[in-house]
């Protein structure tokens, strides 16, 4: 029991590292390398405020939101629009789109080390244990956890059910179809490229509350990231929180009952598995 | 119109001559190169026990108005690279200190792996390598292999059989049982003391109930602590790097494991870790120390924190410090800034250092503190291989 529960925790967790690359690969078409900086810039950014000025990382995610979302909006729109205006297909989109946040990744990074240094940090938040069914658990992780289904409902409700949702769905399944029946495609890839970027940075609040991270830990998450927005089928938020809760119970048994070293491998061994089955994705159509 | 020209070009050559000539009898700087990593896996140690220790280093010796070379201050100037905690890049910037910044002396690179990887560059140029950072049971062998190298900070295989050593005594006392769970980091460090470590434990009685490793770069230590407390362990011991060491502690404290003894590796030793930690870092054990209470080292460490603005570790900031104290003082001994005297110089003397004296019998530092606890706040030496003044390790009391 205690093993489901810890792996739904952390299936929660790598939940809120991969919604905000689906909208940026599902929508936008950009690869964003530089996902896991964007999340580890918001951890220092929350740490800062909640070090300085004692403010409570859940109200810092209400000021670091709108900031990553003016922040990517303004990335989208003064780095990624070239290349997207040149890109003659997807593919080479997607060559350029990775190429340039990979030099973004960089200069994330550096900005960082600048500001922060490259030691290590963390702070102590809500790490206060929470008993469910005879085992404790940190609360800040069951925040997060919480934090990671609302964000993921939402944003399937916001999708599926509003109108400007149904718009950017039009666009991640075929931008030059959804600008003859008059979506505003670059706007609307801006803003999905903008809101990935925002629910990155929620999570990147979030997660300072329990993990340990300095500068040059982004790589990390935006390979978790990479993984599950793969295996749950580019675009598709359900999947991408399928596919995150899956690896966390299948990180947690194999820690639990084999070796915590086989973790990796275990990620892997299920990536590949859908890459070989189903490599449209858990929920992706089959291209026709 | 010809002879004027050979006139003066005579004039700058011998100008030039003259230039040089003094510049190699009056220098007016010494320059000392430092690689080390600033970014990479690696920074977040050294950004706490390498660079501030030089920046103090650096600013109490210029203060002095510079090193005393045979009777004369020359003040002291640091070039700084950063590795981004690869071998490859650490050996460029030697390469590049050694070649082109033409500095006189070295500043020993951060860790075991950087140190290893350009000791044979550093030998070929012939600089003393005092290596403060690097916890190796390779230490005899390499000082062999490269004699211009030297090892301060202690073996693995002292680190390892010291925390057999204090959880007998903590038996002793009656603190803890005989089960232990070991866990270890699987990289260097982590491999070598968990092959030193476990059969030190058995060897003193210890059934080891818990036994497993992690990958570095491990975030969630949830199943590994609820494994060990599935297997009630009185002692948990943990051969951990920075990382995993918080993530341990945290997650212990969550899962409020109830143990009498309770050891994390490196980075326990760190103010942040005590900063992260509060009240439940008391009576933690964890990797090296020094002896907060010992002459001079209170108000060293409130000379760091002044000068560098962040707090010194309890472990290697000081080991660091002392390296280059080591260095100044061959320098002043051999009185001139001849690379083979002044490692000569350092392979025979003793050496007043921040850490108290210090002798490198076989280019080895023999005594050093292997193991810490937090205790009411500082972090104390409960181990050594025979410095003195260790603190009686106590039992782990809850997490709160």
């Amino acid at each position: 029991m205690s093993v489901i529960i810890s792996g739904l925790l952390l299936g929660g967790t790598y939940a809120l590292i991969a919604v905000g690359l689906t909208m940026q690969y599902g929508v936008s078409r950009i690869m964003n390398l530089a996902n896991g900086e964007n999340l580890v810039f918001a951890c220092f950014i929350a740490f800062w405020l909640f070090t300085t000025f004692a403010i409570n990382p859940i109200v810092g995610i209400v000021l670091i939101v709108p900031l990553a979302f003016v922040l990517n909006w303004l990335i989208y729109t003064y780095a990624m629009r070239p290349l997207v205006d040149r890109a003659k297909n997807r593919g080479q989109l997607e060559v350029d789109s990775i190429l340039a946040t990979f030099g973004l990744l960089f200069i994330l990074q550096g900005i960082m080390k600048l500001t922060f240094g490259g030691g290590y940090f963390n702070y102590n938040f809500l790490a206060v244990p929470v008993t469910i069914m005879g085992s404790n658990y940190g609360l800040n992780r069951i925040v997060a956890f919480i934090a990671a289904a609302i964000i993921a409902g939402a944003l399937y409700l916001f999708l599926n059910h509003t109108r400007y949702g149904t718009a950017i769905r039009a666009v991640a399944v075929d931008p030059v179809s959804a600008g003859l029946v008059a979506i505003n495609v670059p706007r609307a890839s801006a803003f999905a490229f903008a809101l990935g970027g925002a629910l990155t940075a929620a999570s990147g609040a979030l997660l300072s509350t329990f993990y340990t991270f300095n500068a040059d830990m982004g790589i990390i998450f935006t390979m978790k990231a990479l993984i599950i927005v793969i295996m749950g089928g580019v675009g598709d938020v359900r999947g991408a929180v399928l596919a995150a809760l899956l690896l966390g119970l299948a990180e947690t048994a194999v820690a639990t009952f084999i070796d915590p070293g086989l973790t990796i491998a275990a990620t892997y061994a299920l990536f590949m598995l859908v890459l070989l089955f189903r490599p449209q994705g858990i929920f992706g159509k089959r291209p026709s | 119109m010809k002879r004027r020209t050979m006139i003066k070009t005579v004039a700058a050559a011998t100008l030039a001559g003259v230039l040089m000539a003094s510049g190699a009898y009056a220098q007016e700087v010494i320059k000392l190169g430092a690689s080390a990593p600033k970014s990479g896996p690696l920074a977040g140690g050294a950004e706490v026990s390498h660079w501030p220790a030089i920046k103090l280093w650096l600013h109490d010796v210029n203060a002095r108005g510079g090193i005393d070379v045979g009777g004369k201050k020359i003040p002291v100037e640091v070039i700084e690279y950063d590795d981004r905690t690869s071998g490859e890049e650490a050996i460029k910037n030697i390469q590049r200190l050694a070649t082109v910044d033409k500095v006189d002396f070295l500043v020993a690179p951060y860790a075991t792996g950087l140190n290893l990887a350009t000791a044979p560059l550093i030998a070929k140029y012939g600089y003393p390598q005092l290596a403060a950072t690097a916890v190796t049971d390779g230490a005899d062998d390499f000082a062999k292999r490269w004699p211009n190298s030297f090892w301060l900070l202690g073996t693995s295989a002292s680190f390892a059989e010291s925390v057999a050593d204090v959880l007998v005594k903590l038996r002793d006392k009656g603190a803890i049982g005989n089960k232990v769970a070991v866990v270890n980091v699987a990289d260097a460090f982590g491999i070598e003391l968990m092959n030193a470590g476990k059969p030190a434990m058995e060897a003193a009685g210890f059934e080891i109930v818990y036994e497993t490793s992690y990958p570095l770069g491990q975030q969630d230590f949830a199943p590994i602590i609820s494994a060990a407390q599935a297997a009630e362990p009185d002692a948990f011991v943990a051969f951990s790097y920075p990382g995993d060491t918080f993530g341990l502690s945290a997650q212990a404290k969550i899962a409020n494991l109830d143990v009498g003894a309770f050891y994390v590796g490196v980075a326990t030793a760190f103010p942040a870790y005590l900063g992260a930690n509060g009240a439940a870092a008391e009576g933690v054990l964890g990797a090296g120390a020094v002896n907060p209470d010992a002459p001079g080292m209170a108000e060293w460490r409130a000379r760091h924190k002044e000068v560098t603005g962040v707090d010194a570790d309890y472990w290697a900031s000081a080991m660091t410090y002392s390296s280059l104290q080591i260095l100044e003082q061959a320098i002043n001994k051999v009185g001139s800034l001849d690379k083979a005297a002044v490692t000569e110089a350092i392979k025979g003397g003793t050496f007043d250092t921040v850490l108290g004296d210090m002798t490198l019998d076989g280019n080895v530092n023999r005594k050093f503190w292997t193991v810490g606890q937090w205790q009411g706040g500082k972090f104390y030496g409960v181990a050594s291989t025979g410095i003195g003044g260790e603190a009686e390790p106590v039992a782990k009391n809850g997490w709160e």
